[in-house]
């Protein structure tokens, strides 16, 4: 037990203790009208840590755009920092984890602002056309691209209704150990992957909180108990075109 | 006659090679080791450089006594590649992340630093990686996306500290108050993170 965490052996506690308490019965989660998700937990399958992602997680994000102000960019800043990603200031190739996007009724003139990023899709159209299989869904529903087989083909860019991957062009130095980019590889918003697995919530919704916001959370959609899934059955929410059915993990509330 | 003493010839020099790459890779080893080895070796071998034996090795409290990294130099010398694509798929597809074989412990324990104590990047020849890598002309990809030298403790890249879940213990629910219990049972026999 000694490489791994308190943190972890907490988490590994109350899993069994979950399990326990569901039995070896089926649990069924219904995500969105028409979607259902089963889930099998069985107290044979209570893991340790260091044996990988929980199945019965699904990792998401709930904007309130109410409370994103215009003249803030902290959750981008915070992205750049803790990802180690910069903007040249040159559109066409810049990185695209997370950017600001500004929508104005033309009839009204209200406008609004909020963060764009991954999605998240259940069911996303950049690894439905990826050649290689480097563009997958973990188990927990964060969609990654694994870049020791990307082979920069972008087909992935094309095919992502939100625009929310970019290619790198330059070579890189001094990466963060825990976010490997390089030159000729996709890229996009992993939900701080490496946070999320030490325990941790995005860099993002860190940042937005600390700064008084509050507009970003961070939880699990699929534990009717988090925060996230009570607010999502208690207020209208959001999916950025919901219409093309990819069950996004990123939803909005007051768009 | 000549094809043969040709093929002898050139079987020799492969092991010869082989033999002198066997010496040049290498993971951990003791002081004294350390010294044996560069003692043993070939002025025409790449400036390679082995981890200062006080180091503290992640895997092994004993390190410095028994000069093994995560297997023995000879597993080492032969499989480091296999360890770190097993690892690989298993951190990227299954958010496995055991230190055991993980690249960035590789880095952090491998270092090498120049005169201004600052550790080098793999561009450099000495690198611990590059050295050997160059020598037999057989390309490193891991940097291009992988940085090649420890990175500085700072903001949130470090390590973090419990409790890693500070939004989680802030708030007044059940769930927060068994976390805490839990810490502080834990904090009682002396386990840390
Ligand atoms: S938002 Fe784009 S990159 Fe993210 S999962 Fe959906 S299709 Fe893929
Ligand atoms: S660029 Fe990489 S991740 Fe995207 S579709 Fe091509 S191989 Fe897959």
């Amino acid at each position: 037990m000694s490489n791994i965490s308190l943190k972890d052996q907490y988490i590994n506690k109350t899993r069994r203790d979950f399990l326990k308490k569901a039995g070896a019965g089926v649990t069924t989660a219904m995500l969105a009208s028409g979607i259902t998700l089963m889930a099998y937990p069985d107290p044979a399958l209570a893991r340790e840590p260091n044996e990988g992602v929980d199945p019965t997680k699904r990792w998401g994000l709930l904007i309130d755009v109410n409370k994103c102000t215009e003249d803030c960019n902290e959750c981008v800043t915070a992205c750049s920092q803790e990802n180690g990603w910069k903007l040249d200031g040159n559109p066409a190739v810049d990185s695209q984890w997370i950017r600001k996007l500004k929508i104005k009724n033309p009839k009204t003139g209200f406008e609004q602002t909020f963060p764009v990023m991954c999605q998240h899709c259940a069911n996303p159209p950049c690894v439905d056309v990826c050649p290689t299989g480097a563009s997958f869904k973990r188990a927990d529903g964060i969609v990654l691209v694994d870049k020791h087989i990307c082979i920069g083909c972008r087909y992935c860019m094309m095919a992502c209704p939100y625009k929310a991957r970019s290619f790198v062009h330059e070579p890189l130095e001094d990466q963060k150990s825990h976010a490997p980019r390089g030159k000729g590889t996709v890229e996009s918003c992993t939900l701080c992957v490496h946070r999320v697995d030490r325990g941790d919530q995005p860099a993002c919704v860190d940042r937005c909180a600390t700064k008084g916001h509050g507009a970003l959370m961070f939880g699990d959609l699929n534990d009717p108990k988090s925060e996230i899934a009570k607010t999502l059955a208690t207020y209208a929410t959001k999916q950025i075109r919901a219409d093309l059915g990819l069950d996004t993990g990123v939803r909005y509330q007051n768009l | 006659m000549f094809a043969k003493l040709k093929q002898v010839l050139s079987v020799a020099a492969k092991s010869v090679a082989m033999v002198a790459v066997a010496l040049l890779i290498s993971s951990a080893t003791s002081h004294a080791e350390e010294k044996k080895a560069q003692a043993g070796y070939p002025s025409w071998g790449p400036q390679f450089t082995l981890p200062k034996s006080d180091n503290k090795c992640v895997h092994d409290p004993d390190f410095a006594k028994t000069g093994k990294c995560v297997r023995d130099t000879a597993f080492m010398r032969r499989n480091h590649m296999e360890l770190l694509k097993h690892k690989r798929d298993r951190t990227m597809r299954q958010g496995i992340r055991t230190k055991d074989s993980s690249l960035q412990n590789c880095i952090n324990c491998h270092v090498t630093k120049d005169k201004a104590d600052k550790a080098i990047k793999v561009s450099n020849p000495k690198h611990f990686c590059a050295s050997c890598h160059l020598f037999v002309a057989v390309k490193l990809d891991c940097f291009e996306c992988h940085r090649s030298t420890p990175e500085t403790p700072k903001g949130s890249a470090s390590i973090p500290k419990i409790p890693a879940h500070s939004n989680l213990l802030a708030a007044n629910t059940d769930e927060a108050k068994n976390l805490k219990n839990f810490l502080s049972n834990h904090a009682k026999e002396g386990v840390t993170q």
